[in-house]
């Protein structure tokens, strides 16, 4: 994992201390709210429904046991014993006063985090694949250019008032974990001809806009990397337009000018970058790739054999783990989807116990995921059981990954200010509906995802099926999309039609799914179906 | 009837303007009636609640109950954490949100 240096430490213990200061004088009444607003964001304190929140930032998703502890702590001391991780791999407090968010930035800074950049218009942490540098498939770790640009990016002067967010994401596998396709810029580093590179797809993202990047330029040199980033950031930031704000993203931008004529611009600006100094010099990436080497694995051993004995454990492993790029290890993947329960919520005491888990079983090493569940990536097999039995007993044993229980939803109506509707009341009927009627393991992979708002932070324009939270004259209403999907086959899930009630949408679930049950053909998943026979049928099958 | 909300600056707690101070009770929350515009700018220069702004709502025989679900949902808390609201033993609450 990356260590600080001492040029990190000091900006974010001089963050910590400015925030102080102004938080301060807020509480004095020397700032006015609107003036202390754009300085609270900056630092990931937002006002939501019941409190403040702070959103604290994971950089591509990577944790180690010490900084999990140190979330678990936060959660207890500061909060009400609990967070929530989000789609964007960070983790957010609910229930945070004024009064101590600046001593919670002083405990983060201790363990090397921050909340620096996880709001406003700037660039948001780098999001990456949770299974890297773990996952049998990729072509090398992304993480060290994750980093890399996360440090270019952390407090990049010319990009600090963009005109909107800006999600950068960075994978090095064909098979897309991270919804790459869905972010603003979206970096795949790819093998040609021996040599490593970067395919570059901007444009992307959810929102009120849904686009899929287009692939702008196919393969950057490494070595060049941050200056071709640099470019992208600079013709968006040129154009962008700021006179709207739901125009403002670059998706827009790229649609509205054509990928090929962006792709231009963003070539010429490149080729003008090249002789300014932008790149870091190669020994930096050399020095952070040193944090991510890789652990000292285990020689494959003759107890790597999975004993399946036990049903409930070999469920587990066959639904809950993944091929890992080292013989005798998988990555484990700890359900925070319990059945009934909230998506994306720990309690401390299970972050705890993931952060011991992960000391004893998984290098110190913790991941989080954009579906809200949590990975340990180095795993032996033959430590699978003990780890899943632990798991088990503290209701993080769920073997329902990429299944319907396994549901995505945003905090909704419950927590959060924008939202139109709840997102979780639903996510919890549905999980229990299905784990009731015994449906979940016939369906097999289908992912469902829900939004309380148009802003798709559930993303839902993303799930095989998705539901979208509306305000229809002041009562909750739902709309329900099919077809979407965030993988490597990226597609934009449509509306089915008129939208229905909380107790009627998980009916229409349902209703969809026994459509699938029934039409699929051997070895189809619901997308695949959903893909072949079309909207119709389903449309006919929920409206008559 | 119309009342004022906002959150608390230090806690962030969801608060209602009783009449002479701001409460954590939405049942004490007073009918300002025109009163409205007033009051808001003289509470937001005293710098003690952020971004207040005022509601219609309801008032009968159970208390008062914001017009909007969003209100609905601040006065009592989170609906899915029915032990972090405030009636963590009246299982009607929720029914009251919605
Ligand atoms: S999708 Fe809307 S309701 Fe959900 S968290 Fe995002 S902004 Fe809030």
């Amino acid at each position: 994992m990356y260590l600080y240096d001492q040029y990190d430490q000091a900006m974010v213990d001089a963050r910590v201390a400015e925030f102080r200061d102004q938080a301060q004088r807020r509480l004095d009444g020397k700032l006015s709210e609107d003036q202390f607003k754009p300085l609270r964001l900056m630092n990931g304190l937002y006002l939501q429904l019941h409190a403040y929140m702070l959103r604290v930032a994971i950089p591509y998703g990577t944790l180690s046991s010490r900084q999990m502890h140190a979330l678990a702590d936060i959660a207890d001391k500061y909060d009400r014993g609990y967070g929530h991780f989000t789609t964007r791999q960070n983790i957010q407090y609910n229930w945070i006063k004024l009064e101590e968010a600046a001593d919670i930035l002083a405990d983060l800074a201790k363990v090397e985090m921050h909340a620096i950049q996880t709001s406003g218009n700037c660039i948001r942490n780098i999001s990456s694949d949770h299974f890297a540098g773990a996952a049998a498939d990729e072509v090398t770790d992304p993480r060290p250019y994750a980093e890399l640009l996360r440090q270019w990016s952390s407090f990049h002067p010319e990009f600090a008032y963009l005109p909107r967010k800006f999600k950068i994401c960075v994978i090095a596998s064909d098979r897309d974990r991270a919804a790459m396709k869905l972010h603003d810029i979206g970096i795949q580093i790819v093998e040609k001809d021996g040599e490593m590179g970067a395919a570059f797809y901007v444009g992307g993202g959810m929102g009120r806009t849904p686009m899929i990047a287009p692939c702008i330029k196919d393969f950057v040199p490494l070595d060049r990397l941050v200056s071709y980033a640099e470019a992208c950031l600079r013709v968006y930031n040129r154009y962008g337009r700021r006179d709207n704000k739901y125009k403002a993203r670059i998706k827009i931008l790229v649609h509205e000018m054509g990928a090929d004529a962006y792709a231009k611009e963003v070539d010429e600006e490149f080729a003008h970058l090249l002789d300014q100094g932008v790149e870091p010099p190669f020994a930096e990436l050399e020095r952070i790739r040193t944090f991510f080497e890789d652990p000292a694995f285990a020689a494959a051993g003759a107890d790597d054999e999975i004993d399946r004995s036990d049903p409930d454990f070999a469920l587990w492993v066959d639904r809950n783990t993944h091929a890992h790029k080292a013989d005798g290890y998988v990555s484990a993947v700890v359900s925070l989807k319990p059945v009934g329960g909230i998506p994306g919520d720990a309690t401390a005491e299970q972050m705890h116990l993931m952060a011991d888990l992960a000391r004893d079983y998984s290098f110190d090493e913790l991941r989080v995921m954009h579906t809200q569940n949590i990975v340990l990536p180095h795993v032996r097999k033959s430590d699978l059981h003990k780890l899943w039995t632990a798991l088990d007993e503290a209701g993080l044993g769920t073997p329902n990954l990429d299944r319907i229980g396994d549901i995505i939803a945003c905090p909704g109506l419950d927590y959060c200010s924008l939202a139109n509707a709840r997102s979780i009341p639903l996510a919890q009927k549905i999980s229990q509906r299905f784990a009731d009627n015994g449906k979940e393991e016939t369906l097999g992979e289908l992912k469902l995802k829900i939004s309380g708002c148009i802003n798709a932070c559930g993303h839902h324009h993303a799930g095989h099926i998705g539901i979208l939270g509306v305000d229809r004259k002041g009562t909750e209403n739902y709309q329900l999309l099919l077809g979407g999907s965030e993988a490597e086959d990226t597609s934009l899930a449509k509306i089915t039609g008129p939208g229905f009630t909380e107790d009627g949408v998980v009916d229409a679930i349902e209703t969809v799914s026994d459509l699938y049950l029934s039409s699929r053909v051997e070895g189809e998943r619901f997308i695949d179906t959903y893909r072949r026979i079309g909207m119709t049928p389903f449309k006919e099958a929920l409206y008559g | 009837m119309i009342i004022l909300t906002g959150n608390d600056l230090k806690s962030g707690a969801v608060v209602w303007w009783d009449g002479q101070s701001w409460s954590r009770h939405v049942n004490e929350a007073a009918d300002v009636g025109d009163k409205a515009e007033e009051i808001l700018a003289r509470e937001e220069a005293a710098r003690r609640v952020n971004v207040p702004y005022a509601i219609e709502a309801e008032k009968d025989a159970n208390g008062v109950r914001p017009a909007h679900i969003k209100d609905r949902v601040r006065a009592l808390g989170p609906t899915v954490r029915p032990d972090l609201t405030m009636k963590p033993a009246d299982p009607a609450a929720l029914d009251w949100v919605i």
